[in-house]
């Protein structure tokens, strides 16, 4: 489906727009999570083909005729794996936030300058 | 073609939560919004054929990282206080 | 400002990219031969309801065993970076002390229910896990000085990672492939007691998961 495809993408430019613009370390990591977003929903509209149903095989699909009538399983099961994944970078990525809060007591990334030249 | 509709409402809502939670200035409501856009993922997911992944996503993607989120907000707030 | 300029030809470099892809992209009417032959292969090989099960269990089971070490990773990250520290206690409101007390079971079982259906309905052991994890955090809202017996969780999570692993070379021994599910009969299309190893496997990493989780969950609201 074209417009779920756009949605993706917008959300995608929306997530790294923001973890670009901006200064506090928590809205960085919220861009972070809105961009994992929307590149989940970029692989799943990838996977849609029009008029078919879940890949599930139950009684409402033809066993026979199965080829014919689920939609891609593999981007499910990849995008399944990215979101634990997600999940597993996002409270790393917010423990790393606190410990550096411990440190100086700010969360502006501008006080963090120890790696600039 | 009513997935069709659904799915451009339910993705003009996202795009501008997701502006809405960059800018925000309150913390906790930028959280918010953003559990919100991960909730509203889990039903486009739906309809583009895939209850698996929409399950994820509403119990980890919408849950689970809000709470996190918040009990990182939480700690570095209640470490405000103490100064 | 020279920053935000940056930022700014970033963003419309990007756009650019983004655009052209979209503009140029076209749907496909067909499965491709793999997914063809993952969905053919779920229900002839494998007699598993759910096509996106047996691929995360069985055709693609390294990625998955890769997938929880990730996780125990990133906990062991989490643990190491935030360790305990004591903060002031606080009391839940009455509502949500009583009625966690009996919805906590519910929660449970219902996660229970997800990752052993795993191979029938939609859900699996990653979903199951996850509601388990919430049962536990509704506990931990519900009465702030909880303590969770810290030496059960890492056995729960050890051990069912370890019967993981043990699962994957029994199919070695068998001579049929690492984390095969016909290591026991395949039984019949749709019933619960079907697909092999599959529901052993999924309850597994159910259980792993859950346990993993908790275990974040527990590390980050620091008490």
């Amino acid at each position: 489906m074209i417009f779920a495809l756009i949605l993706g993408f917008a959300l995608l430019v929306i997530g790294i727009y923001g973890m670009l613009s901006q200064r506090n370390l928590i809205k960085i990591v919220i861009g972070f999570s809105i961009a994992d977003t929307g590149i989940h929903i970029i692989i799943v509209s990838i996977g849609y083909l029009r008029n078919r149903t879940a890949p599930i095989l139950n009684s409402a699909v033809n066993l026979k005729n199965a080829v014919n009538e689920v939609v891609d399983p593999i981007p499910s099961v990849l995008v399944l794996t990215a979101i634990v994944i997600g999940l597993a970078v996002t409270a790393l990525m917010l423990s790393f936030v606190v410990e550096l809060y411990k440190k100086k007591q700010s969360l502006s990334i501008d006080d963090y300058q120890e790696l600039k030249w | 073609m009513i997935s069709v509709i659904i799915v451009v409402i339910l993705g003009i809502i996202m795009m501008v939560a997701g502006v809405v939670a960059l800018h925000l200035k309150n913390l906790l409501a930028a959280i918010i919004t953003a559990g919100a856009i991960s909730l509203l993922a889990s039903v486009i997911y739906l309809i583009l054929g895939s209850p698996d992944v929409a399950m994820t996503e509403a119990s980890i993607g919408s849950g689970l990282t809000t709470i996190i989120f918040l009990y990182a907000l939480n700690k570095v707030k209640k470490e405000d206080k103490n100064d | 400002m020279i920053k935000k300029i940056f930022v700014i030809l970033t963003m419309i470099g990007l756009i650019m990219m983004l655009s052209s892809l979209v503009l140029n992209f076209e749907f496909v009417e067909q499965l491709n031969d793999l997914s063809a032959d993952y969905v053919t292969g779920s229900i002839e090989d494998l007699k598993s309801q759910n096509v996106v099960t047996s691929v995360i269990v069985t055709y693609r089971g390294l990625d998955t065993l890769g997938e929880v070490t990730v996780l125990f990773l990133a906990t062991a990250g989490i643990g190491f970076l935030l360790g305990k520290r004591k903060g002031k206690k606080r009391v839940a409101s009455e509502l949500l002390q009583t009625s966690s007390s009996f919805l906590v079971a519910l929660i449970i079982l219902l996660g229970v229910y997800i990752f052993s259906h795993g191979h029938l309905t939609p859900g699996g052991g990653f979903q199951g896990g996850v509601v388990i994890a919430n049962a536990f955090l509704l506990l931990i809202l519900s009465d702030a000085s909880i303590k969770f017996n810290h030496t059960i969780l890492q056995l729960v999570e050890s051990l069912s990672g370890a019967f993981y692993v043990i699962v994957g070379i029994i199919g070695l021994v068998l001579t049929i492939g690492f984390l095969n599910a016909k290591i026991i009969p395949l039984g019949e299309f749709g019933r619960l007691i079907s697909a092999g190893a599959i529901p052993i496997i999924y309850s597994l990493i159910g259980l792993k998961v859950g346990s993993e989780l908790t275990n974040i969950i527990d590390t980050m609201r620091g008490e």
